[in-house]
């Protein structure tokens, strides 16, 4: 059983992100029927993490909620924690799937129908270009981020960055 | 009779160098005087640009493409930012830094980002722009970045005495910085401080040129001139994003055809709560503000 | 024979020429020194200039924030010193009344070197002085009707041309022991007055239009610039009135001099009322645009520089008036003088730093820079003020004699009596 590792890239990693981007065509994001497939770049795996049943097909399923100590020692779920554990999400039996509330699996590429569940306006906003960061052509090939690019699922409140340089303020002619 | 025949000759020879010198005149006021950019003829703007890229050459030793991309039939653009993403990273100050050619000393930047109490609001008197931070966004702050509003009743091109700024028919503001003669009229009419001035010769290192430009937007600039945000002619005449949309990394910056009813920018309008800065002076501005949430 | 005519003409205008530089170069030791603390003057102003035009304006205090200064501001003074002739040119063509006639002469002088001085102020204050001719239609583009500024490129042309073809016509008939040529004077003078009204209506309307800046964006304030104006003015010229009669064989009649400080009583007044209203408004309502007033009068978050010219402004100006409106008082030589002071340091205080420094800080974006000019605008601003002051000097040197009739063309003497006097000549 295993739990596959996001990572939080933050800015400058995000623009790498988005060198392979997936891509809708122009302006018809809204258009767009609701259960209608978004193309993304690849989900933000730790390097070599994927695909989970490399190690989760030969263990046993254990559903108990526990304190994980072998392996992803690293995730520190701070999402809605206290009524969530990590197979509510991650499906137990075929770890290279998601599941939705319905039991529905969806591949990591669609993991937004998934986080849509809760955030469903997020969803619609996403869908319609507004929430989250596209690139590319304002009037043609445009490429969305998952919501993963940007949020740590397991964490998924944004961090902080250092800012850039404040401007100089005026300064009178030194001479 | 013979007197009069020679009257007339003379008349019409008096006539005839009237005519030629009124067509001389005329010549010389309308192809060798230089005009602005936007009044020359479509092939001698060519030349002129081929000319202006031999100086830049010499200049920058290296080839600067000055571009003439046309506007777009159909196309107004307009730009709307969400104020309730926005972390005040300044990532966007830097990108457009880079992109547009400003100079690095004295220093020129396009986006002033604006620190501002959550408490007070929108409130400009007592904004920060020179918030520093080690980690932004800070406690009870919020950020509003303000660049050229790119008004559809622009308040700085009516008032410049040559006319050397105007509005595009794709709704870009634009500045003529061979024409410009830097009287700063416009300056003191921008409500948006967004128009800034080459106070000396314009500093930028030759390695970090952008040879991508277009001549109402990127190319390099000399002192004494005004220059402002374009948003980003030379990439979005083409259809690319502008720099400062694409390196946000909250995502909070959109851009679109404002008469395009499928583009994002439409869909904030529509759904989103959105105003404007300084509505009340009826500049109209294509740069929206939003709350997503 | 009209070729015989302008054949005269020319031999008996550079007759006038060459009187007029002969009478220049004529002068005691006062008047080569004072000369001589001109030229010195334009030359470190010209050096500064040089300076400023090869690095640019960055050697001005002049930044992104504050993008109008201490040029912008003695232009706008001096619009208002230019239109002041127009005090004493109603009384003496319309009313005809003779003791101000005699010296309204000085008054287009004076507006003559203000207005040179205009020009020269916005010409250091832009950018790319070298693409100066881009406001010139024809060749350039001037933006008429739209732009203001090129309304009042237009005006301030045109005004100095008008009073330069009446002074120079004036002294140019006077020199020829001629009187100057009825059809030709009144008309010009009669155009002047609405166009004195007019370069300082323009001026206040290029800041007055802005809605971006609220302290322009007030309708009180081109009154305001009239008003200031008829004081300032009348101030410099009843100095160099007394100045005249002091040293020249010029008679100025008293009467003249008290009815001129009376007029100015009268304009400070309306000065100080409407600056009053103003000021009521600002405060009492208490709106987002309060920052400038307050700026100006009491400072802003710390930044006081400005607050102790505000009020020496204020000042000055209640001192002028009430000096000026008590009869008794401003027939006393001292304290019209000291009044005339007075008026010139207030309305030069208010209408210069006062006006553009406050209508510019906070910026647009609610940022203060404090603003004061560095020592490049000072020489620059000095050099300025000395060729205003080397034109005036010149110009009076030529008129004071003329209009004496010390000084007459008398080789032409034999010719004026078959030159024919055209029919509207004289009265």
């Amino acid at each position: 059983m295993r739990l596959a590792a996001f990572t939080l890239i933050a800015a400058a990693a995000l623009l790498r992100a988005a060198d392979g981007p997936g891509t809708v065509p122009a302006g018809s994001a809204s258009n767009k029927p609701d259960q209608e497939r978004v193309e993304t770049p690849p989900p933000p795996f730790t390097d070599g993490i994927f695909p989970c049943s490399n190690c989760h097909a030969t263990q046993p399923v254990n559903r108990t909620r526990r304190e994980l100590k072998d392996m992803h020692t690293d995730i520190d779920l701070r999402h809605d924690e206290t009524h969530r554990w990590c197979l509510d999400c991650h499906d137990a039996t075929n770890r290279d799937f998601l599941h939705l509330a319905s039991g529905e699996r969806i591949p990591f590429e669609e993991s937004y129908l998934l986080c849509g569940q809760c955030h469903g306006e997020k969803l619609r906003d996403w869908r319609a270009g507004v929430h989250g960061r596209r690139t590319g052509n304002w009037n043609g090939t445009k490429s969305y981020l998952l919501c993963a690019h940007c949020h740590n699922p397991h964490q998924p409140r944004f961090h902080a960055l250092a800012p850039k340089p404040a401007p100089r303020p005026p300064a009178r002619p030194s001479r | 009779m013979e007197n009069d025949a020679k009257h007339n000759s003379e008349n019409l020879s008096r006539r005839g160098f009237a005519a030629a010198a009124a067509g001389a005149a005329t010549w010389i006021l309308t192809s060798c005087g230089p005009k602005r950019l936007y009044e020359v003829p479509k092939d001698r703007l060519r030349t002129k640009i081929s000319e202006l890229e031999q100086r830049y050459q010499q200049r920058y030793h290296e080839h600067i493409n000055v571009a003439d991309t046309q506007p777009m039939a159909g196309v107004e653009y307009a730009y709307a930012l969400d104020l309730s993403r926005c972390i005040g990273c300044r990532r966007c100050v830097y990108a457009c830094v880079a992109e547009n050619n400003q100079s690095r000393d004295p220093q020129i930047q396009w986006i002033r980002v604006l620190s501002m109490e959550k408490e007070k609001g929108v409130d400009l008197a007592h904004a920060d722009p020179y918030y520093n931070p080690p980690e932004v966004p800070e406690e009870g702050h919020f950020y509003m970045p303000v660049q050229c509003q790119h008004c559809e009743n622009p308040p700085c091109t009516k008032v410049c005495p040559t006319a050397a700024t105007w509005k595009e028919r794709d709704g870009i503001v634009v500045i003529d910085y061979d024409w410009c003669i830097g009287c700063r009229y416009c300056m003191a009419a921008c409500p948006y401080g967004a128009r800034h001035f080459n106070w000396a010769e314009p500093e930028i290192p030759t390695a970090e040129i952008n040879p991508n430009t277009h001549y109402l937007g990127n190319r390099p600039r000399t002192k004494g001139v005004v220059e402002k945000c374009t948003f980003c002619i030379q990439r979005t005449r083409t259809g690319r994003y502008p720099a400062c949309e694409e390196v946000c990394p909250v995502g909070a910056r959109k851009f679109g055809n404002l008469l395009d009813a499928g583009s994002e920018i439409r869909y904030i309008i529509e759904h989103k709560r959105v105003f404007v800065l300084k509505e009340d002076l009826n500049t109209v501005p294509r740069f929206f503000y939003f709350y997503a949430t | 024979m009209p070729l015989d005519t302008s054949v005269d003409t020319i031999r008996l205008f550079s007759g006038f020429t060459r009187g007029s530089l002969r009478l220049m170069l004529r002068g005691n030791r006062a008047y080569w020194t004072w000369l001589a603390v001109l030229g010195a003057l334009i030359l470190s102003g010209i050096l500064a200039y040089v300076d400023q035009v090869r690095t640019g304006l960055a050697l001005t205090a002049m930044r992104d924030q504050v993008s109008w200064g201490f040029y912008i501001g003695n232009f706008t003074f001096l619009v208002g010193v230019a239109a002041a002739a127009v005090v004493l040119v109603i009384p003496a063509y319309i009313y005809n009344w003779k003791p101000i006639r005699e010296i309204v002469i000085y008054g287009e002088l004076l507006a003559i070197s203000a207005i040179l001085m205009c020009l020269m102020f916005v010409m250091v204050d832009i950018g790319r002085p070298d693409r100066f001719w881009h406001l010139i239609p024809g060749i350039g583009y001037l933006n008429f009707p739209r732009s203001v500024l090129a309304w009042d490129v237009l005006v301030l042309n045109i005004y100095f041309v008008v009073n330069f073809v009446v002074a120079t016509h004036i002294l140019y008939r006077a020199f020829h022991g001629r009187h100057y040529i009825k059809r030709l004077v009144v008309p010009l003078v009669l155009f002047s007055i609405p166009m004195a009204v007019g370069i300082h209506t323009v001026t206040a309307f290029l800041y007055n239009g802005l809605a971006a800046r609220p302290y322009w964006n007030s309708s009180i304030l081109a009154p305001q610039f009239l008003a200031s104006a008829f004081c300032s003015g009348p101030a410099i010229l009843l100095v160099v009135m007394q100045l005249l009669r002091r040293f020249t064989r010029f008679e100025i009649q008293d009467q003249a001099i008290w009815k001129i400080a009376e007029l100015m009583a009268y304009a400070m007044f309306l000065n100080l009322f409407l600056h009053g209203a103003e000021a009521f408004k600002e405060f009492y309502s208490s709106t987002e645009h309060l920052l400038y007033t307050r700026y100006w009068y009491l400072g802003l978050g710390g930044h006081h520089t400005l607050v102790p010219y505000a009020w020496s402004a204020v000042a000055l100006n209640i001192l002028a008036f009430a000096i000026f409106i008590v009869p008794a008082v401003r027939r006393n030589w001292i304290a019209l003088n000291i009044g005339c002071l007075a008026t010139y340091a207030g309305v030069y205080i208010e209408k210069g730093m006062g006006l553009i420094i406050p209508g510019l800080t906070p910026d647009t974006l609610g940022e203060i820079y404090e603003y004061y000019p560095t020592v490049t605008e000072l020489r620059v601003a000095a050099g300025i003020f000395a060729v205003g002051f080397l034109v005036f000097t010149l110009m009076l040197k030529v008129a004071v004699p003329i209009s004496l009739g010390e000084f007459l063309g008398r080789e032409n003497e034999h010719r004026l009596e078959t030159v024919p006097v055209p029919a509207a000549a004289g009265d």
